[in-house]
């Protein structure tokens, strides 16, 4: 096991750059995601790191010794394709074992890890089928299998689950969990689903265009976005972003969504935001689950507001509802006894001590 | 009695309109349909292929003036010529060393050209492809001058070695290698699109996850490639064996079966026997041993086939 760091990765292909120069460091043991939008070079710094693909500037460490020119196998990494990349024509075991005949391991230990690592995936019973014979989540498995028996210094995974169907993806996620809390070898995992990336992950790492837009916890991204980007790509549903402006009123700051709704920020907020320049153009950042039926006893931060629903979505455990605000659409959860009905008026409550501030020119977040 | 005969007419009726129904029922039937749609190609496959066949048979039955039956009078004289056995063992001779020359070169070079990016690729598949498509009666024809031993490119090329000149088609272990060289030169090309096809075939990701895995350029080759293009191997193998086997336009153009009978395969041999000599009954003989030697090969290597397509 080791762990892996990145230093100003840069991949071109001809005139275009897919990795922009990017710095990562993953510990020992890490489970870190790489989550981004498609073309965002998630995949590409996986195959880098696996050595599939050359880079074009910067270094690649593994284990503390540069990689830049180490051919894959000699890397001592392990990779779960997207489509498995099993070799049809070898049964399960031999599947497994392949890497371990080519190296000529003792028959009784290829033996020995192949049954743990069955045992472990729970696919002792298929170990002598073709991939053919396999449902997709029991391939995935072998997939899986395949690299562990190896007992590499680093997994990585190219968007393992991306051709399962919705509930295997469910159980294969928590799978992938378990095996990593057993094995615990470091793991570099490239999805574009967000659920996964903040399912799994113990870092994630959100990248667009190239670029790392920011590094944390799953919870750090969800709570304290960096940037407009990862505020509106880290949850489901989406964030809201509503244009507004800062305003002085009576000494207290105050933030005006539209001509008819404003409203005064709460003390530490206000402290945040009162040396910022009156005539930026802002956007409020404020997630689904903040936006709330009102009722008579509203906490202190949290401003009521009458609108129209465009459009209702009972989920069961919650309603989500769909209004304009101004021309921007606006989505907010509400209980589903709260009477929501599509068209009629509604009195809502948006909690501002959840709120964000965004600079829209910049995209940061204040 | 009237009831009778009322009755007797509504059972008659009935078992009338029931067959017109079965009638019906089986031209409505899929099967039905597929038969009538594949008969135009069955009644020319037997035009073709099955009266040619059967009519060869029949004059393999009969003396040389044709005119009586002689049963398998013409199959014994020929197992107790020298000739024939020296037909037989040049024709297994050219066929497998040509095949597996040919299997080997369009592998190796399918490979080179498979590993050259994009439109260059186009340009030298379609010039590596010039061989197979010229006429083979024509191109050998090239080659005829190229051997030529007094005044042919070959020999005037070797003679600043030091080497030479060789008669190409006048020695017997030459003649045999040119046969072999020139069918191998127009036959490469079959291969080299076909595995070409069958390496495009294989998806990338397997190379990957073997490379991960360890394998080296080699053990790829061994471990994916091959069998992955298993199948494709083997048909594009058999259908070369029966096309080289059967060769004719070679060997007659180069050495007509010279010198001394020693290049001679069963088609030119048929020819000579059976048109130049004017012994149809035997000529039909000889080529008629072509078949049982190609049903073999054909039953092995199409069963293996079968085989591995019901595992895959």
């Amino acid at each position: 096991m080791a762990d892996v760091a990145l230093r100003k990765v840069v991949k071109r292909y001809d005139d275009v750059e897919a990795v922009r120069g990017i710095d990562l460091d993953i510990a020992d043991h890490e489970f870190i995601v790489l989550v981004g939008p498609s073309g965002c070079g998630k995949s590409t710094t996986l195959r880098m790191i696996a050595g599939l693909e050359d880079i074009s500037d910067g270094d690649i460490m593994i284990g503390g010794d540069v990689v830049n020119d180490v051919p894959p196998k000699d890397r001592d990494i392990a990779m779960v394709f997207q489509n498995y990349a099993l070799y049809p024509h070898m049964t399960v075991a031999e599947n497994m074992s392949f890497g371990l005949r080519l190296k000529h391991y003792p028959k009784a230990e290829i033996k020995a890890r192949v049954t743990e690592a069955a045992r472990l995936l729970d696919i002792t019973d298929l170990i002598d089928r073709k991939p053919k014979q396999l449902s997709g989540g029991q391939r995935q498995r072998v997939a899986m299998g395949r690299a562990i028996v190896r007992n590499p210094k680093v997994f990585l995974f190219d968007e393992p689950l991306s051709n399962l169907d919705a509930k295997l993806r469910v159980q294969m996620r928590i799978e992938i969990k378990k095996v990593h809390q057993k094995v615990r070898t470091t793991t570099v995992y490239v999805t574009h689903d967000q659920v996964e990336a903040m399912t799994l992950a113990d870092r994630v790492v959100v990248m667009n265009k190239g670029r790392i837009e920011q590094i944390g916890t799953p919870n750090e991204l969800y709570h304290k976005p960096a940037t407009h980007f990862v505020a509106g790509f880290i949850g489901s549903p989406a964030m809201n972003f509503i244009p507004c402006r800062l305003e002085d009123v009576g000494g207290a700051l105050q933030l005006r969504l539209t001509d008819r709704i404003a409203f005064a920020l709460p003390p530490a907020r206000a402290a945040r935001y009162s040396a910022l320049p009156r005539t930026d153009k802002l956007l409020l950042g404020i997630r689904p689950e903040h936006l709330t039926e009102s009722h008579a006893h509203l906490g202190p931060g949290v401003e009521p507001f009458d609108t129209v629903l465009d459009v209702t979505e009972p989920m069961g455990m919650e309603t989500l509802v769909y209004f304009g605000l101004d021309g921007t659409p606006v989505c907010g959860r509400v209980d589903p006894n709260a009477g929501a009905t599509d068209g009629a008026p509604m009195r809502l409550a948006m909690d501002l001590n959840n709120m964000h501030l965004l600079n829209e020119e910049t995209g940061v977040v204040l | 009695m009237a009831d009778v005969v009322v009755e007797r007419g509504r059972v008659a009726r009935a078992t009338g309109a029931r067959k017109g129904k079965s009638l019906r029922n089986a031209l409505g039937r899929k099967s039905t349909v597929a038969f009538f749609l594949t008969l135009p190609l069955i009644l020319l496959i037997a035009l073709l292929v099955l009266y040619p066949a059967f009519y060869s048979l029949y004059l393999a039955t009969l003396n040389k003036a044709m005119t009586k039956f002689v049963g398998l009078g013409n199959f014994t004289f020929l197992f107790k010529r020298e000739t024939f056995w020296m037909v037989v063992q040049q024709s297994c001779i050219f066929a497998i060393t040509a095949v597996i020359f040919k299997a080997l070169i369009g592998f190796i070079v399918a490979h080179f050209v498979h590993n050259i990016p994009g439109k260059k690729q186009r340009k030298w598949r379609g010039m590596l492809l010039v061989p197979w498509v010229i006429p083979p009666a024509m191109s050998t024809l090239a080659w005829l001058w190229l051997f030529d031993p007094s005044y042919s490119a070959f020999n005037y090329t070797l003679s600043f070695f030091g080497v030479g000149p060789i008669p190409w088609l006048g020695d017997t272990f030459w003649a045999r290698f040119s046969v072999i060289l020139v069918n191998v030169w127009y036959g490469a090309p079959f291969f080299l699109i076909m595995y070409l096809a069958a390496l495009k075939s294989v998806p990338d990701q397997l190379y990957e996850a073997a490379a991960i895995d360890g394998a080296n350029w080699w053990q790829k080759i061994w471990h994916i490639t091959l069998p992955m293009m298993r199948n494709i191997i083997a048909i594009t193998t058999l259908f070369s064996l029966i096309v080289t086997f059967a060769n004719f336009d070679i060997v007659r153009i180069l050495t007509s079966g010279g010198p001394l009978d020693t290049t001679h395969l069963f088609a030119t041999w048929a020819f000579q026997v059976g048109i130049q000599s004017s012994d149809i009954p035997l000529g039909a003989c000889v080529s008629l041993f072509m078949v049982p030697i190609l049903a073999v090969a054909a039953i092995f290597i199409l069963r293996d086939v079968t085989k591995r397509g019901n595992e895959a």
